[in-house]
């Protein structure tokens, strides 16, 4: 196999105070590799969206990434790379999309010259060049009369608009690598999609790679091509996206799956995955997942799961890899048995 | 600042009107100002007489509102209208320019305060808090009656130097709002500098407050030079300003000599209340949910 772009290797961003030390991410390592989508599904405070906002070395004080940490890309390691360096990588060879549509642009200024103002930042070309290839990309993102629009404020577009301005934003300097964090969530439905389907129309043309990050597998599955689960501020299974979706093996996975909600069947109830997850200042000892595990047993209190291999590219940080009967045998989850007994 | 330089006046004109239509107190105020302030800049073409001139120590001492001398005379017989006008024009240029040295001052200062972050906003933050607590017009008496035969310059910039600290903590509000914004992220997230985020992301962000604050600023430096000017530590006689002219009204008794100090204190009046209302105005015109609808 080729190098990969980007390859994480232990990433460990902890966010300490006086009193704790929450540790959102802790030991994550992953790969993505040219011209791929990489999903990373999980729930809030999982840790998905300070992993992304570690790679662009964009976490605010009192957070901080570890020592040992490593974030290799195109040769260089982020995580100490120096900051004159690390501004000449984001936006120009990686790129982030931000959830919030209206809130990610500056109400003061035109979109068109929002988009330019990145390429003026990594010094390409005259002002004049600059708007040109704004709106240019403005064109790309499939926005209508684009030299126009250009000239407007961020509180005369759409929604929908607002995005596909943001996305040329992030695509103008083509990138190798682009974080997308909840890039739909804030947009309607209809809308949602026609989003996905350009980014992945702008993947395929530019053979960018992207960084998914959501909550929504519906998301993963029309964009990813493989997919890292989060669960605890570490990845608890990764598998190709058919892989996943027809054969996930950790318990977590299987409880977000069978949270979708499915036209097919009729239910008076979503399923849930009972519990929440709990704070990063308190991982519990074992298996972070066993309180609210259906599956849980004494060996996932004593002993923190590995990641187990599965199959070819897949594994999962679950006990029942080397125990699969018990998967026969689910009980009430401990978070539902205190429950009950209260 | 992209090339269509003719677009944004023309938009820039049709949103202006659009405020005047809105809000006729405004129309009001920028007339009323304009009345008042173009006469006065012009004040060598449009005053009568020279200022400075004693017409007949004698017979024109405290002389009523005539045809000659439409708003009277003053006790040395020199024309009111006409040291009205040049008093005007020196105590509008002093607020004027005053407070552009307050607004640089202050938007620099808060702004930096406001963005720094950690020991250097800290320190910035408490030399600010001691500065608010010094009464403003105690320490410019202190300063003035200290300093004779001040130079007209050096008093614009003690005015502006002293008059900075309310700004500065409206921008440094301002501008720790603006940094938590999705935006500034986004921009840092795209590889700009600290610096070029603060000026290119964030300040323009701050233009209408301070808009807002330098008109009611200018007010209250009329206010202020006509106070030390009538305390006789302002703007040294024979130079005419509206508040040493109401100082020289005060000399004459009031009641039947009112002409020499009630003019220059109209004047005053209705300057001080034109920028209030207009400050007001702006406010509320340039609030970013109301324009452009």
């Amino acid at each position: 196999m080729t190098q990969p772009l980007l390859s994480v290797e232990n990433l460990r961003t902890y966010f300490h105070d006086e009193t704790a030390v929450a540790r959102s991410v802790d030991g994550v390592s992953f790969v993505v590799n040219a011209g791929e989508t990489l999903g990373i599904v999980g729930e809030s405070g999982c840790g998905k969206s300070v992993t992304a906002l570690s790679i662009l070395r964009l976490v605010q004080a009192p957070g901080r990434i570890e020592a040992g940490s490593r974030i290799l890309f195109e040769g260089k390691d982020l995580v100490t790379l120096d900051d004159a360096g690390m501004r000449a990588i984001r936006g120009n060879r990686i790129s982030m999309i931000f959830q919030e549509p209206m809130s990610a642009l500056n109400p003061v200024f035109s979109v068109g010259d929002q988009v330019a103002e990145v390429a003026r930042v990594h010094g390409t070309g005259s002002r004049k060049d600059a708007w040109n290839r704004a709106v240019e990309m403005l064109t790309l993102t499939g926005i209508p009369s684009p030299a126009e629009r250009a000239k407007q404020y961020p509180h005369q577009l759409s929604g929908g608009m607002r995005q596909r301005v943001l996305i040329a934003m992030a695509l103008i300097m083509n990138p190798a690598l682009v974080i997308a964090d909840e890039p739909t969530t804030a947009l309607d439905v209809t809308i949602q999609a026609q989003i996905l389907e350009l980014l992945v129309d702008l993947r395929n043309r530019f053979g960018t790679s992207i960084l998914m990050i959501t909550h929504d597998l519906g998301v993963i599955a029309e964009t990813a091509t493989r997919v890292l689960v989060m669960y605890g501020g570490e990845i608890v299974e990764e598998a190709p996206v058919e892989t996943l979706f027809e054969s996930a093996h950790h318990p977590y996975t299987e409880g977000l799956m069978n949270a979708m909600p499915q036209i097919t069947e009729s239910r008076e109830r979503l399923n849930v995955i009972p519990g929440t997850v709990p704070p990063p200042t308190a991982w519990p000892s074992g298996c972070r997942f066993r309180d609210r595990c259906p599956y849980s047993w004494e060996k996932c209190a004593d002993e923190h799961p590995p990641l187990y291999q599965i199959a070819e590219g897949h594994t999962s940080r679950c006990h029942l890899a080397v125990e699969p009967e018990r998967r026969a045998h689910p009980h009430l989850p401990l978070v539902e048995q205190i429950g009950a007994t209260l | 600042m992209n090339a269509d330089a003719p677009l944004f006046f023309a938009t820039a004109a049709r949103t202006g009107k659009k405020w005047l239509e809105r809000d006729r107190s405004m129309v009001f105020a920028a007339i009323l100002l304009a009345v008042i302030a173009i006469p006065c800049f012009l004040a060598p073409i449009t005053a009568p007489y020279d200022p400075y001139e004693l017409h007949n120590m004698v017979l024109l001492s405290d002389a009523p509102p005539s045809l000659l001398y439409p708003l009277g005379t003053d006790h040395y017989s020199r024309d009111v209208l006409s040291r009205l006008l040049y008093g005007g024009r020196l105590s509008l240029s002093i607020a004027v320019f005053a407070t552009l040295v307050s607004v640089t001052v202050g938007t620099a200062y808060g702004a930096i305060t406001g963005y720094a972050g950690g020991i250097v906003s800290a320190i910035l933050e408490r030399i600010l808090d001691t500065l608010l607590a010094i009464p403003r017009l105690l320490l410019l008496i202190a300063i003035f009656a200290a300093w004779r035969e001040l130079p007209i310059k050096a008093f614009v910039v003690i005015l502006g130097l002293t008059g900075w600290y309310g700004l500065a903590r409206l921008v440094r509000g301002q501008v720790l709002a603006l940094k938590a914004q999705d935006f500034v992220a986004s921009a840092s997230a795209l590889g700009a500098t600290r610096t070029r985020i603060l000026i290119r992301h964030i300040l323009p962000n701050v233009v209408t407050p301070v808009v807002v604050a330098a008109t009611l600023g200018v007010g209250h430096v009329i206010l202020l030079e006509a106070g030390l000017s009538w305390l006789g530590v302002g703007i040294p006689v024979p130079e005419p300003s509206w508040g040493n002219m109401i100082q020289d009204g005060s000399q004459s008794p009031i009641l039947s000599h009112w002409w020499i100090g009630f003019f220059p204190g109209l004047a005053i009046v209705l300057t001080v209340m034109a920028f209030n209302v207009l400050g007001d105005g702006l406010l509320r015109a340039l609030s970013p949910r109301q324009s452009n609808k």
